[in-house]
């Protein structure tokens, strides 16, 4: 019996925030209560990317999208839109004032090329057999009965896939090195130890096609001859795991995984290791560490994990996203990739877009795509129609960059050229509100925290980086702690162990170099052109604007704003905290900022 | 192999495959600074001192981790380089608390030679320490907190190289800390009080547990009678405090010292040792020829071994020789034999003991058997260095000191008693003597080259009448285990144990590396210390511990026979279990 409707309810942790269970749930019994379980099926999948909107549920075959749906909504779909045949107008998404049914005709999606996602938001990922519908596992069958190992080197070699971890090392390159180890025991690990601020693509992939990662694990097992594989994946990540455990359990009864896989005689298996969520641990030696039992901290590379790694043997490390990549570079053809982004950069690049922009969410796109696409045509642009001030790509370990360079097309070598670097994906979009020094120590207050301790520049640098932007920002800031943060910021980007020290300064020095008129006046002047500072701000009302409204003092969270209806407010400095709700509520401009 | 040709700032050079950076620089006569690099230990490349570029790297790399490739072309000083060297080190200075003056280390302290030779004469950047207090609680080993450079040699020595894992990183970030692990004081954790970590230690973090002003308060006290000795590995490393080369011998100034600072007598521990080695090879012998008691027989002289047997191998128990160690017994000695014939009231006697170990100082309380009644036998216990600052602190020039001769009668010693300082020397000196006891001949050639040097783990087999005894010398206490499990595989499978003697000293080389010892000590400083014991030994006219003619007398006079009644009460010991945690 074929099902006539799909009812796909988005499953990713954002909506799930959203109660997409609870929505799930009532969509199932308001199917039963119409009659309609054999014609209609309900599919909770993985994340859709538009978690702005989110609850989110798509019906098939009209391909009609319901945005911010709640779990009270559910009866009304059944009843108007299955039943009926009439989709339920208030829900669907629509942009200006056309409403739009489809999903391909919905901005947020018209640029994007998926890859990496294609899975995510169409399939059950707790059911193996809606991912060998969409063609999972045939790149597995594939290389275990008719390539050897050399031949998916090859492969990948020509797809020119470089590690989506950050770095951008090319993969079959890492492959090649741990292939060519003789070793009694080699292992594959997948680094899900996703941890920069804001970003969630691998989170949102392991949930939505978990599968998919199993696959070119065992690949790359069959590749460089590892028979064990192990997920390093935060414990803060609980859906992921749950899902992975399923595929897991799944795939082993499916005999994808553990011995004699397919009966091709190839034995791999996989296991979950649950880190503590130490953002270090993304650094592969750290990873390893952490795997063995020991405190995460890197050691010094060479010899790199590929030759010596876990428990001393040849280990390849790869991020989710590098491996959900590798299945479809294998049947499609290592050629076909290489023929998607720039000539360095190939394939797409998923991207976790927050900040100021309209369309929060989960992107992907060929990697040659400029700033400018993704924030402006795939992101909405700026929320409240406020100005962009700059992106920042890396996270913690990238920079910020200015307007001037939003058409950039994005690769590995553009980014670093820029100052800044590709990183896992996250990309956080500020506004004329946002103030460079309050950002910079916004990230810089991460790595120290981070930082694992052991070496001095990263240990030492961090902390001492971050309290002269204290002091900067609070007024006390002088023109010699440029030059410190210069000195700082070179030792540190030299002479720390891993990347996360190495690269922890690059959001002061691209500011430095973009925005340093902004720390000038900082310094200078005591002034915070974006009010970010609280030390360096103060509010006041100008009398001959002021009409005597009272809704700024009515806002005022500490009632510190005095003033009768129609007459002149007055802000009491002792009491006020610079929380900036009066400068936001004024409709005439009577609340200054200075 | 063949070697690899590489250039250092432009000079070619060659080194064997797997040479580090550091070392090839060292080739050309180029040093390299580093921090927290440590020849005895892993590259642990956290200081980030010794960064060098390297033609085709982007990153600069860490010469103490980076072994050389064929062709490299190597910079390791350049204006940007020590820049870049000075502004880490003065990040470290800016954690440090910087009181030189009064920091155990002035003088001695590798952070502050850096700091000299960089010509740092400002820190730019913000002074941070964090205020954490010192755990002096095992009244051994100090740590201060807040003069730790996180250089990680404390928690790797005693991981790695000793097994006892008390140490490990704590916190995260800036607050990371070395500490015991678990953040409990150091009494509570395995710490088997080696010292490992402070002769290892760069700056003033770890040190000994000072006692000094304990000994100069007795010295002063007319009612006490202060009585000395000092311990074998003592005489070959004191001179390093003094411009002299390791290994140099120099018992007769260090004698001469210990009066001019007032001890009213000065014996040696030696000829302890050849008490022991009486009271140990006659143990020996009860339970190898005669079948009294567990074989093996391991030796007990090491306090930190003594200590990491009862927490991590209590199922050596019954294999412990109970002889209690040189200079517990000579404490015994002094305050009864001696005591006894030269009509001194014992309880005025105060017996200081300098010892190259930091454990002796947890030994002299240790069981109820270390004391006299509620007065222990020891009553204080110095390390090396410890004296070394009494004699400098005298105004002594100590190489002009002449050579004096001990007190008798708790003073003179043969060879064997001298090679106690060294890995492998108890066994030596016991099989000397057992060899004795058992065939009643004399040996032709005292000499078993097989248990001497560093190799960790030395077996071999010698006989005795006919009779074929196995033994194994363990140093450096992870190579303890490896013996131990053999033992215990043995046992398991109800087989005859593949040894009958073992000797274990805790610290690498013996108590010529031990933890009490002048800083600075490496592989090549043991060989030198130890091949000055062996110097001690080999010019000495006797050199087998029964030959010694004082021992005879003491055994004659007061002891009876070795493992008689009084000897039992008191010259040994007992052991027991006493798990801190399992493994």
């Amino acid at each position: 019996m074929a099902y006539k409707h799909f009812i796909l309810v988005c499953g990713g942790t954002a909506c799930e925030s959203c109660k997409s269970g609870a929505l799930h749930d009532n969509l199932v019994t308001a199917v039963r209560q119409n009659g309609l379980e054999g014609s209609v099926q309900v599919v909770k999948t993985g994340c859709f990317g538009f978690c702005e909107q989110g609850s989110v549920v798509k019906v098939l075959p009209e391909e009609a999208f319901y945005v911010r749906v709640k779990p009270e909504d559910a009866a009304e779909i059944v009843a108007e839109h299955l039943v009926k045949g009439r989709p339920v107008d208030r829900l669907l998404y629509k942009v200006g004032a056309g409403k739009l049914s489809s999903i391909d005709d919905i901005p947020f999606y018209q640029k994007q090329f998926r890859i990496v996602l294609r899975n995510c938001g169409l399939i059950d990922p707790e059911n193996i057999e809606e991912y060998i519908a969409r063609e999972g596992y045939a790149a597995l069958e594939k290389v275990l009965f008719t390539m050897k190992p050399d031949d998916v080197i090859e492969e990948l070699r020509k797809s020119g896939l470089r590690g989506r971890g950050g770095a951008g090392f090319p993969t079959w390159r890492k492959w090649v090195f741990s292939k060519d180890v003789k070793a009694d025991q080699k292992y594959i690990i997948c680094n899900a130890d996703e941890g920069d601020p804001g970003a969630y693509m691998d989170r949102s992939t392991l949930e939505g096609d978990p599968h998919s990662i199993l696959e070119a694990m065992t690949i790359a097992g069959y590749t460089t001859g590892a028979t064990q594989g192990y997920i390093y994946i935060r414990a803060e990540y609980p859906l992921a795991i749950k899902r992975l455990e399923i595929a897991i359990g799944q795939a082993r009864a499916a005999g994808l995984l553990g011995e004699n896989i397919l009966g091709s005689g190839f034995s791999f298996d996989l296991e979950l290791r649950l880190g503590a969520g130490a953002f270090v641990c993304g650094e592969e030696t750290a990873l390893i560490a952490s795997i063995e039992g020991k405190r995460g901290m890197p050691i010094p590379r060479p010899p790199f994990p590929a030759v010596r790694g876990l428990w001393g043997k040849p280990t390849i490390i790869n991020n989710v996203e590098t491996f959900a990549n590798i299945p479809v570079i294998l049947l499609k053809g290592g050629d076909w990739f290489g023929s998607i982004g720039t000539a360095t950069s190939k394939g797409t690049k998923v991207f976790a877009l927050t900040g100021k922009i309209n369309n929060s969410g989960l992107i992907e796109v060929p990697m040659g795509t400029t700033l400018r696409e993704i924030i402006f045509d795939i992101g909405g642009g700026i929320k409240d129609g406020k100005k962009f001030k700059a992106a920042q790509t890396g996270g913690p370990s990238g920079g910020v960059i200015p307007e001037q360079f939003l058409d950039t097309p994005i690769d590995y070598e553009s980014l670093g050229a820029l100052g800044s670097i590709m990183g896992s994906g996250g990309l956080i979009v500020m506004d004329q509100d946002d103030c460079m020094v309050d950002v910079n120590k916004f990230y810089l207050e991460f790595t120290v925290d981070e930082s694992c301790g052991k070496c001095a520049p990263c240990r030492v640098g961090g902390r001492t980086m971050y309290n002269l932007l204290v002091g900067i920002s609070e007024g006390r800031g002088s023109v010699a702690d440029i030059d410190q943060l210069r000195t700082v910021a070179h030792a540190m980007n030299k002479a720390s162990l891993c990347g996360l020290g190495q690269t922890a300064p690059n959001p002061v020095m691209s500011a430095l170099k973009y925005f340093g008129d902004e720390y000038r006046v900082h310094i200078k002047d005591h002034k915070c052109p974006a009010g970010k500072c609280k030390a360096l701000v103060t509010y006041s009302i100008l009398a001959e604007k002021c009409i005597g409204c009272t809704l700024c003092a009515r806002r005022c969270p500490v009632n510190c704003i005095s003033g009768a209806r129609r007459q002149t407010h007055v802000i009491d400095l002792s009491r006020c905290i610079k929380c900036g709700e009066c400068y936001d509520a004024c409709k005439f401009e009577a609340v200054q900022r200075g | 192999m063949d070697k690899i040709k590489l250039q250092i700032n432009g000079i070619d050079c060659e080194v064997e495959p797997g040479t580090t950076i550091l070392r090839a620089a060292e080739q050309v006569n180029v040093k390299i600074p580093r921090l927290c690099y440590h020849p005895d230990l892993p590259a642990w490349a956290a200081c980030g001192i010794c960064v060098v570029k390297v033609e085709g790297s982007p990153k600069m790399l860490r010469a103490c981790a980076t072994p050389v490739g064929p062709g490299m072309k190597i910079v390791t000083h350049d204006p940007e380089i020590v820049q870049i060297r000075k502004a880490v080190l003065e990040l470290i200075l800016s954690t440090h608390p910087n009181d030189c003056l009064r920091c155990p280390r002035n003088g001695n302290c590798e952070l502050q030679k850096l700091a000299a030779d960089f010509g740092i004469r400002q820190v730019r950047f913000e002074q941070r320490v964090a205020q954490i207090p010192e755990d002096d609680s095992t009244k051994s080993i100090v740590l201060n907190p807040e003069k730790c450079v996180k250089c990680g040699r404390c928690a790797i020595v005693c991981q790695q190289m000793q097994n006892v894992w008390a140490l490990e990183f704590v916190g995260r970030g800036e607050n990371t800390r070395l500490a015991p692990t678990g953040d409990i004081q150091l009494v509570e954790s395995p710490c088997v009080k080696c010292g490992q970590c402070s002769a290892h230690c760069p700056v003033g973090a770890i040190y000994e547990h000072d006692e000094t002003e304990r000994v100069w308060r007795a010295l002063q006290d007319p009612e006490r009678y202060c009585v000395v000795q000092i311990a074998p590995a003592v005489r070959v490393a004191i001179g390093e405090a003094f411009g002299y080369e390791p290994g140099t011998v120099l018992t007769g100034k260090t004698y001469a010292a210990l009066r001019r600072l007032g001890f009213k007598a000065v014996f040696d521990t030696n000829f302890a040792a050849d008490l022991t080695i009486m009271e140990e090879a006659t143990e020996f012998v009860q339970r190898f020829v005669h079948g009294k008691g567990d074989l093996p027989l391991i030796t007990s002289c090491c306090p930190a071994w003594t200590d990491y047997m009862e927490k991590y191998a209590p199922d050596f128990v019954t294999n412990f020789s109970t002889a209690k160690s040189p200079h517990a017994m000579l404490a015994a000695m002094a305050k009864t034999y001696y005591a006894e014939k030269m009509g001194i009231d014992p309880s005025k006697i105060y017996v200081v003991s300098i010892m190259p170990c930091t454990a002796k100082k947890f030994e002299i309380t240790r069981s109820k058997e270390m004391y006299d009644g509620d007065r222990p036998f020891v009553n204080v216990s110095l390390t090396t260095r410890e004296l070394a600052r009494m004699i400098k602190e005298c105004g002594i020039d100590f190489a002009e000191l002449p050579d004096e001769e001990c007190d008798s009668i708790l003073g003179n010693y043969t060879g064997a008693g001298t090679i106690f300082g060294a890995t492998g020397g108890v066994m030596e000196a016991a099989l000397r003597t057992a060899h004795f006891f058992v065939t009643k001949r004399e040996l032709e050639d005292v000499n078993f080259m097989a248990v001497r040097g560093l190799e960790g783990v030395k077996e071999a087999k010698v006989t005795v009448a006919g009779k074929e005894i196995r033994i194994a010398v363990a140093h450096w206490m992870n190579n303890i285990e490896i013996v131990l499990d053999r033992v215990r595989a043995a046992r398991a499978k109800g087989e005859e144990p593949p040894y009958h003697f073992i000797e274990v000293m805790a610290c690498r080389g013996g108590c010529v590396g031990g933890g009490g010892q002048p800083y600075g000590a490496d592989d090549e400083v043991r060989r030198r210390r130890a091949s000055g014991i062996y110097q001690d030994d080999a010019m000495s006219a006797k050199r087998c511990s029964h030959q010694n003619p004082y021992i005879q007398k003491i055994y004659a006079e007061f002891l009876g026979a070795p493992l008689s009644a009084k000897a039992h009460e008191l010259l040994h010991t007992h052991y027991q279990n006493r798990p801190v945690y399992t493994r």
